[in-house]
């Protein structure tokens, strides 16, 4: 076998391996039967009891209600931290800033979760916010958490074209301010709309900052689902994954077509 | 009565210095080229001249005004960027109308400026299109069309031919020539490729290391550099060294290491070490001539043959001539008597 | 300057919602358990932390995630390099395509998948069908250290091929052709050239799985099995379930501090 052939072999494998469970588990949400194992028919029975399951629909609109603001949020502060990564070379303390903003990126969710509950506990005692723990405090969590991807986002986007488009604009009599708005923020934006995005889907995934940062009241979707999970998968779930899927699948598209746009704007 | 003025211009980058003291004025309606290599500190005098840098001493004058304090939205200067720098967002029409609007100009105006412009660099048709529909010429008067819209006082072109193919580079460099001319506008041109410059400019500048060199018109320069540098920047020369050994009247006597005495315009001192240059396309064969030189290689380069000739001390003495049809070029091997006019040697010191 | 000033809020932000709660892992560390809501009061206690070395259930809580994220990196690897070298040598307009394939399952609900894993290795599920129908004998996979690996591989294989991918892709094909004609056999123009220029990519890679898996907790406690007592259960278990705030503290305080070097490695590129 040639190499060639043997790396594409690989490939296939490798996207099979990431992609059989998933086809596997959108197969089986149309399934009738409730085992795995029989097919009995194909049947939307699991996307009904999906639509009469209150728990997971209250569960689900909470989650994303606080990831619209968790990913705005991040997306105003990663875009700022972006920029300034990207534009103010002689920025005080900007190795710090960059250190800071990679912590989120790279460390476990644990100490993530735990080390913000930690805050939200010790300025509830000092200072009396936040009064218990809720939304709020897992939309702050999960900003905090998101905020360095759209940073990574944004810069990276800046980086790539320099600031000569700025310099331009400046030179044909556009102050600093207008030259940010006429000129880098629409440069930014594409990197904007998928940070936010992508903060967006991190914020519905997380489970493990939500059961740190949440408190009574406030169950998240991947809360729910983490509970029922340690009970063992049920059906109605699959439904719930082909329907995130789905919705991810249309994000992931709608990116793509942003950075197909961006990349042909710049070259 | 000068127009643009440097004056005293010094800029260091951490401990480098990019510009040294430097002094330049340009004249109204003049183009100027700023010639040298890469590091020579020519983009940076550009970046000062646009407002984009603050030197740390001297001043930058333009039609009387001290303008070295103003931001590069105040300064009636444009520039035209190496890489254009067009906003991929805006369509052909909107980057030329960007500064227009900066001014305040909207409606008909703007529109009929903007198709103004749009006939100047003969891109009628194009404005609506998208910057990356556009092709590499295109853009670049896309370029000049933006920077020419405010009337700048003076305009800054940096290498504004370099991202075009060979072929295509002649014929914009023709047209961007004459609209200059045409509109009369003070420019200062940035370049590396001698070139170009010789024959783009009313004068030409050469910079290097932070300084300039010389100052002059494209033939003074050429035909009389004022050091070595800047006779092999700005061609092909032979240099040769030699010691003064008399001279009056503004001719010195030099005796070249090679063994002959040759005569040349300019002033020196006897016992000074020096270089005589000359370019290839002074140095003529002739049965007289002292210099006496083996033939060592004959390139043939279309309209003319280039030589070289291997002289007595070792020192390489290159010749172009044209090609003669039917003429039998010389043999490898073969001895030849070259004669360096008077009025073509060059007196030089490194 | 007023754009520093613009900066401001992103300052406030991380000093305030990561360097702060980071410095409280520590006052939280050295704090002394108690029966109170919350379960603490403040103190210089290093109990918690000495229980951390001395304690052998602890010890071997951070001995197995080591173990585990060592070789979920490892397998990663091995899995992820073909798959980036094909990625990076297929044709332009595949490449896009492929990269989005890799990135897509990050989107798709990480629990969810986790989902699928479940229904597939539990004892009635679908691999033991398969193996049934094929006359093989059945086996216990969900819920044990096996289980576990293949979430962690399944979860964080995309972490690893991405840095690879772009570091081939970057890097210019040429040297390998110059290295070809200069007589080096396939074999050694990957060993020579191309391996070597992908590997900051590599470091990149296996720090972006190991730092992840060394504190991962959901997986663990959904595929492996009571046994796979990871550090990032041990953490979760002192908090949620006893309560001991100064100990899980204490615990991730030292995660923290461990992981810290092989963070760093990400950000060099």
């Amino acid at each position: 076998m040639t190499r060639s052939r043997f790396l594409t072999a690989w490939l296939l494998g490798g996207l099979l391996f990431l992609y059989g469970p998933i086809a596997v588990l959108v197969a089986t949400s149309f399934n009738a039967s409730s085992l795995m194992t029989e097919w009995t028919g194909f049947s939307l029975r699991w996307y009904r009891a999906l639509l009469h399951d209150r728990t997971l629909i209250d569960a689900a609109l909470l989650s994303l209600r606080i990831a619209a603001v968790a990913a705005t949020g991040a997306t105003v502060l990663g875009g700022l931290a972006g920029f300034a990564l990207a534009r103010m070379p002689n920025l005080a303390g900007r190795r710090t800033m960059a250190g800071l903003l990679a912590a989120p990126l790279v460390l476990p969710d644990l100490l993530i979760g735990l080390s913000l509950l930690l805050l939200f506990v010790a300025s509830e005692m000092l200072l009396g916010v936040p009064n218990g723990r809720g939304a709020g405090t897992v939309a702050i969590a999960h900003a905090t958490m998101c905020l360095s991807y759209v940073a990574v986002v944004v810069e990276a986007r800046l980086a790539a074209g320099g600031t000569v488009l700025e310099m331009a604009a400046m030179d044909l009599g556009a102050g600093p301010v207008m030259a940010f708005l006429r000129i880098t923020l629409p440069l930014m934006a594409p990197a904007l709309v998928s940070g936010w995005l992508l903060a967006f889907t991190l914020s519905l995934d997380d489970v493990v900052v939500a059961s740190f940062t949440s408190g009574p009241g406030a169950t998240t979707l991947p809360m729910v689902v983490y509970s029922t999970l340690r009970l063992g998968p049920t059906p109605v779930l699959n439904a719930l994954a082909t329907v995130v899927l789905a919705l991810a699948a249309g994000a992931a598209a709608a990116i793509w077509v942003l950075g197909r746009r961006g990349e042909a704007a710049a070259g | 009565m000068a127009f643009a003025r440097f004056i005293g211009i010094a800029l260091r980058y951490g401990a480098t210095p990019a510009l040294q003291g430097l002094d330049l004025s340009t004249e109204r309606g003049e183009i100027f080229c700023l010639l040298g290599a890469s590091g020579s500190g020519k983009t940076t005098l550009l970046k000062i001249a646009g407002g984009f840098l603050a030197p740390d001493a001297g001043r930058v004058e333009l039609d009387g005004q001290d303008i070295t304090r103003l931001p590069p939205w105040q300064r009636p200067v444009n520039t035209m960027f190496q890489s254009y720098a067009l906003f991929p967002h805006m369509t052909v029409a909107e980057n030329i109308g960007f500064g227009l609007r900066r001014m305040g100009m909207r409606g008909a105006a703007l529109k009929t400026r903007v198709a103004e412009l749009l006939t100047l660099v003969r891109l009628d048709g194009f404005a609506e299109r998208r910057i990356d529909t556009i092709s590499g010429g295109q853009q670049q008067r896309v370029a000049l069309a933006r920077s020419l819209a405010r009337r700048p006082k003076l305009l800054l072109l940096d290498e504004p031919f370099s991202a075009l193919d060979r072929n295509l580079r002649e014929e914009t460099r023709t047209d961007l020539l004459r609209l200059l001319r045409d509109l009369d506008i003070t420019s200062i041109i940035v370049t590396h490729d001698q070139e170009e410059a010789l024959s783009s400019a009313d004068r030409i500048g050469v910079l290097r290391a932070g300084r300039l060199e010389q100052v002059g018109t494209p033939a003074a320069v050429y035909e009389h550099p004022v050091n070595r540098y800047v006779a092999e920047f700005l061609g092909a020369a032979t240099l040769l060294p030699g010691t003064v050994i008399g001279g009056a009247d503004e001719l010195v006597r030099i005796a070249l290491n090679c063994g002959t005495e040759m005569v040349v315009r300019g002033n020196a001192r006897a016992g000074e070490r020096v270089l005589l240059g000359v370019r290839p396309e002074n140095v003529v064969a002739s049965a007289t001539g002292s210099l006496v030189g083996v033939v060592e290689t004959i390139l043939y380069r279309g309209a003319t043959q280039e030589i070289t000739l291997r002289l007595p001390d070792g020192s390489v003495l290159r010749m172009a001539r044209p090609v003669q049809r039917g003429a039998l070029p010389p043999q490898p091997g073969a001895r030849l008597h070259v004669a360096i006019p008077l009025d073509a040697g060059m007196l030089l010191r490194d | 300057m007023r754009r520093a000033l613009a900066v401001l809020p992103v300052w406030a932000w991380l000093v305030g919602f990561v360097a702060l709660p980071a410095v409280l892992i520590a006052v939280m560390a050295v704090s002394i358990s108690a029966d109170s809501v919350p379960p603490f009061r403040l103190g210089l206690s290093f109990e918690a932390l000495a229980a951390v070395f001395s304690d052998p259930y602890y010890r071997d809580g951070f001995l197995f995630s080591l173990r585990v994220a060592a070789l979920s990196a490892a397998a990663c690897l091995v899995l992820g390099y073909p798959m980036a070298l094909a990625i990076a040598r297929s044709a332009p307009r595949h490449r896009r395509l492929l990269l989005l394939l890799v990135i897509l399952p990050f989107w798709t609900g990480f629990l969810l998948r986790i989902t699928a894993w479940i229904g597939i290795l539990r004892d009635e599920g679908l691999l033991n069908a398969v193996l049934g129908a094929l006359g093989l004998p059945a086996i216990r996979l969900l819920h044990t250290d096996a289980a576990m690996l293949i979430g962690m591989v399944y979860g964080y294989l995309p972490f690893m091929i991405l840095p690879i991918e772009a570091r081939l892709s970057a890097a210019d094909r040429t040297l390998e052709q110059a290295a070809a004609d200069l007589g080096a056999s396939p074999a050694r123009v990957f060993l020579s050239v191309t391996l070597p220029l992908s590997l900051p990519g590599v470091w990149a890679g296996l720090a972006l799985v190991f730092v992840p898996v060394a504190g991962e907790y959901v997986i663990p406690d959904l595929l492996g099995g009571p046994g796979s007592l990871t550090i990032g259960r041990v953490i979760y278990e002192e908090f949620f379930q006893n309560n001991d705030w100064p100990q899980a503290a204490a615990l991730a305080l030292v995660l923290l501090l461990g992981l810290a070097l092989p963070a760093s490695l990400v950000r060099r590129r």
